[in-house]
């Protein structure tokens, strides 16, 4: 293994932390249209919260998506090939709800603006359960052959241990798009925000708990890895633990920078159990491995001076645009 | 399971065809719409005329619609390589990653960031700011289809690479060919005019309708005026720039060409140019045709002398090359009459727009209200603004149907870029519901600009976003007590 390739790992988990810390939030406040936000005016607000940003945060799946094309292509190509249904599920979810928030606002009929809520609502639940069920069935390992193709059948990627993984990721997407709107709101709504979390996070510990658990029995994590592995998942725990005590003490900042650690660290679990490899096979023999599914020296060499030119610049603007939205959005009064 | 006559590679093809097309409907629009909003919010600024602000406003409002299926389908197009075509993926992962992960970073960023800056922030900065942050969408969008088209003129013209013995994929030697392929520097202007073209008539088209029902006369007409010199300009550069595309295709994918103007065999000096024809693919021979004399030497060559290579020859000259490598029964012929017809309706509707910006742009010259009256003249313009994207649809026709059977020219078929490991039931089950979505978003597309359209530029803004906002500080104090 090359450091080039090392580091373009560790760049795909940046990657993949970055869009889960961040579209996290927004399929959490998705998933809150129809069941949290009361009325017309309070979904206003509830969607304008993530209006301006969810499709920056999207891109980060893109350019995750990219960049394991420009430089584990073998990885892509076996994982998107192989979790085909899955994917193409994820897709329709994001299309829905991606498209639900512009059309939802113009809809003339009730009918027609309930429909878009909805697809906006059910979009954003199944993305997020659909992506924890999919790195969690990836990690378990899949039935791959010689040539790197995988052949799963449903129980493959349906099963305790992934159901669980998905569930898991779909509340930490919940309780930390909670913490957002506790940013992003004032009054009613993040009153309100902080009562759900009140209830949601000894959930999420429950699952937490649960995951691990099976985490130790259905993969080769602990034993492969006991003092990493135990690490991480003791860091996830205390960072929700942490984001809890934020959201009983009102730290609002506290609370929603541990959510967003709960999901890295999660992605962070992943990326250091699969190390050194990107696929898990059953048959130990075919899993795909860091140092032969990379691309060669010359294009990792041009996507890392390109990416370190670009990237930074990227940053800027992008924080700067969250800084310009930094503001509050007032609750809508009662009855009104 | 019940045979249904589909195989894996068929649907895989149908499935990318028709994202592809559908994609392909909205990014020359919102980048064509960027520009023409940009423009006319620039000459807000410039003059200060509120008239131009609202205009950038209005129009805005498609160009936000057609941003966000522009977005979610472009995810589906990339996730697709992967999915449907993990062959290809491998084999081309060296080349095609790195444009492909350049664009996500160096535009779509751009683009998603600033849009969202623009969509909001109306009154909250200076106008300049404002309207910079329009250009940098414009740019961003520009940049992505840059990109995409480096990587598609890779696949229609290698260059910079080696094959590694080892593993039978492409490597990159040179990244510098690969930006620098004349084939991108011929396709991307051609795109970006056509772009402009696109979202100029369809916003001309759509003020002709309502300057038909006489409706906000004074904003439709300069909507309609700005849209018309944009239309102008760059209809004329669309042709400019396909002319010299066709003149590099001649040495370089004659077979394309050749289906492009319809002839099996070469031409003579005569230069006899089919302005329509009828084919008989099986026979590779045209059955009835209408020819005009020395008109093809003059479109290829811009002079009377010269012979324009037919598809027999072609055929001859890949088989000579290729059957070493890839065998002599594969078929090189190109689906003739789809390239025949897709050009000549992209180069007719062509000069249709250049025309029909000529003569809008005399009857609606200032004072005159010519162009109310001239109602036949509204009609047509109303019906063109649908052409645009069939018009793109046939430009992409020709490109991609163009280099069949090859995914990469010379280097690998469509056949062998499949994804083996995917079913035919699953693949189904994508195409359906790709298609009843993509129906569903088409449709709501089209109503939602229709009802923008008529709810005019005075309606209130509707996009739901200008709920209440208070400027509460999250960083003072008073933020965090809560009662």
């Amino acid at each position: 293994m090359t450091n080039l390739q090392l580091l373009w790992f560790i760049l795909i988990g940046v990657l993949f932390s970055g869009f889960f810390f961040l579209e996290g939030f927004d399929f959490g406040v998705g998933m809150l249209i129809k069941s949290f936000a009361r009325n017309d005016a309070e979904r206003d607000v509830v969607i304008r919260t993530i209006g301006p940003h969810w499709d920056g945060n999207e891109v980060w799946l893109i350019t995750a998506g990219g960049a394991m094309f420009a430089s584990f292509p073998m990885w892509y190509a076996t994982l998107f090939s192989g979790f085909y249904l899955v994917l193409f599920l994820i897709l329709a979810c994001l299309i829905f709800r991606g498209v639900s928030f512009e059309f939802r606002a113009n809809m003339e009929t009730e009918r027609w603006k309930t429909f878009w809520e909805w697809a906006g609502t059910i979009g954003s639940g199944c993305a997020a359960f659909l992506f924890g069920m999919l790195f969690t069935a990836m990690i378990k390992g899949m039935p791959i052959d010689k040539n790197g193709d995988m052949t799963a059948h449903f129980t493959d990627y349906v099963n305790l241990f992934s159901i669980v993984g998905g569930v898991a990721v779909t509340v930490l997407c919940l309780v930390h798009g909670l913490n957002f709107i506790r940013l992003k709101t004032s009054g009613e709504l993040r009153d309100r925000a902080r009562d759900w979390n009140k209830i949601l996070y000894p959930v999420l510990f429950a699952g937490e708990v649960v995951f691990a658990i099976l985490l130790f029995f259905s993969t080769d994590f602990f034993a492969k890895k006991p003092l990493s592995t135990t690490l991480i998942v003791v860091f996830l725990v205390i960072v929700t633990a942490l984001a809890y005590w934020g959201v009983l003490g009102n730290h609002e900042w506290l609370s929603f920078v541990g959510s967003g650690l709960s999901l890295i660290s999660v992605v962070v679990l992943i990326f250091n159990g699969l190390f050194p490899r990107v696929m898990v096979a059953n048959n130990p023999a075919y899993s795909l491995l860091i140092k032969n599914s990379s691309n060669s020296p010359y294009t990792l060499h041009l996507m890392t001076i390109l990416t370190f030119s670009i990237l930074p610049i990227v940053l800027v603007y992008f924080i700067w645009s969250y800084w310009v939205f930094y503001k509050r959005l007032a609750s809508p009064k009662q009855n009104a | 399971m019940i045979n249904l006559g589909l195989d894996i590679l068929g649907l895989a093809r149908f499935q990318f065809g028709m994202t592809t097309v559908f994609h392909f409907f909205f990014v020359p629009f919102s980048i064509g719409l960027a520009f023409v909003v940009a423009v006319m919010e620039t000459m807000y600024a410039v003059k200060g005329d509120k008239d131009y602000k609202k205009m950038a406003q209005f129009w805005g409002k498609m160009f936000l619609y057609s941003f966000a299926v522009g977005v979610v389908t472009g995810i589906i197009q990339e996730f697709q390589f992967g999915m449907n075509w993990s062959e290809y993926s491998r084999f081309m992962g060296d080349i095609f990653g790195a444009p492909l992960a350049i664009e996500a970073l160096a535009a779509f960023f751009m683009e998603s960031t600033f849009i969202g800056m623009w969509m909001f922030t109306w009154d909250r900065f200076n106008k300049w700011v404002h309207v910079l942050f329009i250009w940098l969408v414009m740019f961003g969008s520009s940049l992505s289809a840059l990109w995409i088209l480096a990587a598609n003129s890779f696949m229609q013209n290698p260059l910079g690479y080696i094959i590694n013995k080892q593993t039978g994929h492409v490597q990159m030697t040179d990244f510098g060919a690969i930006v620098g392929n004349p084939q991108l520097w011929n396709e991307f202007p051609h795109v970006i005019f056509g772009s402009f073209v696109t979202a100029a008539f369809v916003i001309a088209g759509c003020a002709a309708w309502r300057l038909l029902k006489k409706d906000h006369v004074t904003f439709y007409r300069k909507s309609l005026q700005v849209a018309l010199v944009i239309g102008l300009i760059f209809s004329l550069g669309s042709i400019a720039s396909g002319d010299t595309q066709m003149r590099y295709l001649l040495n370089n994918q004659p077979m394309k060409v050749g289906a492009m103007e319809g002839i099996y065999k070469n031409s003579t000096e005569k230069g006899e140019w089919t302005a329509v024809a009828g084919f008989d693919t099986k026979a590779h021979k045209t059955t009835w045709s209408v020819d005009i004399p020395y008109v093809l030497n003059l479109l290829s060559y811009h002079k009377l002398t010269g012979t324009v290579t037919g598809m027999n020859q072609a055929n001859k000259e890949l088989h000579a090359k290729y059957d070493k490598k890839f065998g002599s029964d594969i078929n090189y012929y190109v689906p003739t009459k789809t390239l025949f017809w897709s050009f000549r309706i992209m180069s007719g509707a062509s000069a249709l727009f250049a025309l029909l910006a000529i003569v809008g742009l005399i009857f609606n010259r200032k004072k005159s209200q010519a162009i109310l009256k001239q109602k036949w003249f509204l009609y047509i313009m109303g019906l063109c603004l649908w052409l645009p994207f069939i018009v793109n649809t046939c430009g992409w026709f020709i490109t991609e149907f163009g280099r069949y059977p090859w995914v990469v020219y010379g280097l690998l078929t469509i056949a062998d870029a499949v994804s083996p490991n995917v079913s035919v039931a699953s693949l189904l089950t994508s195409n359906i519901v790709y298609f009843l979505m993509f129906a569903g978003m088409g449709v709501v597309m089209v109503v939602l600009c229709h009802r923008t359209l008529k709810a005019g530029p005075d309606a209130e803004n509707t996009d739901g976003y200008s709920a209440s906002d208070v400027d509460i500080d999250p960083y003072s104090k008073g933020a965090f007590n809560h009662d």
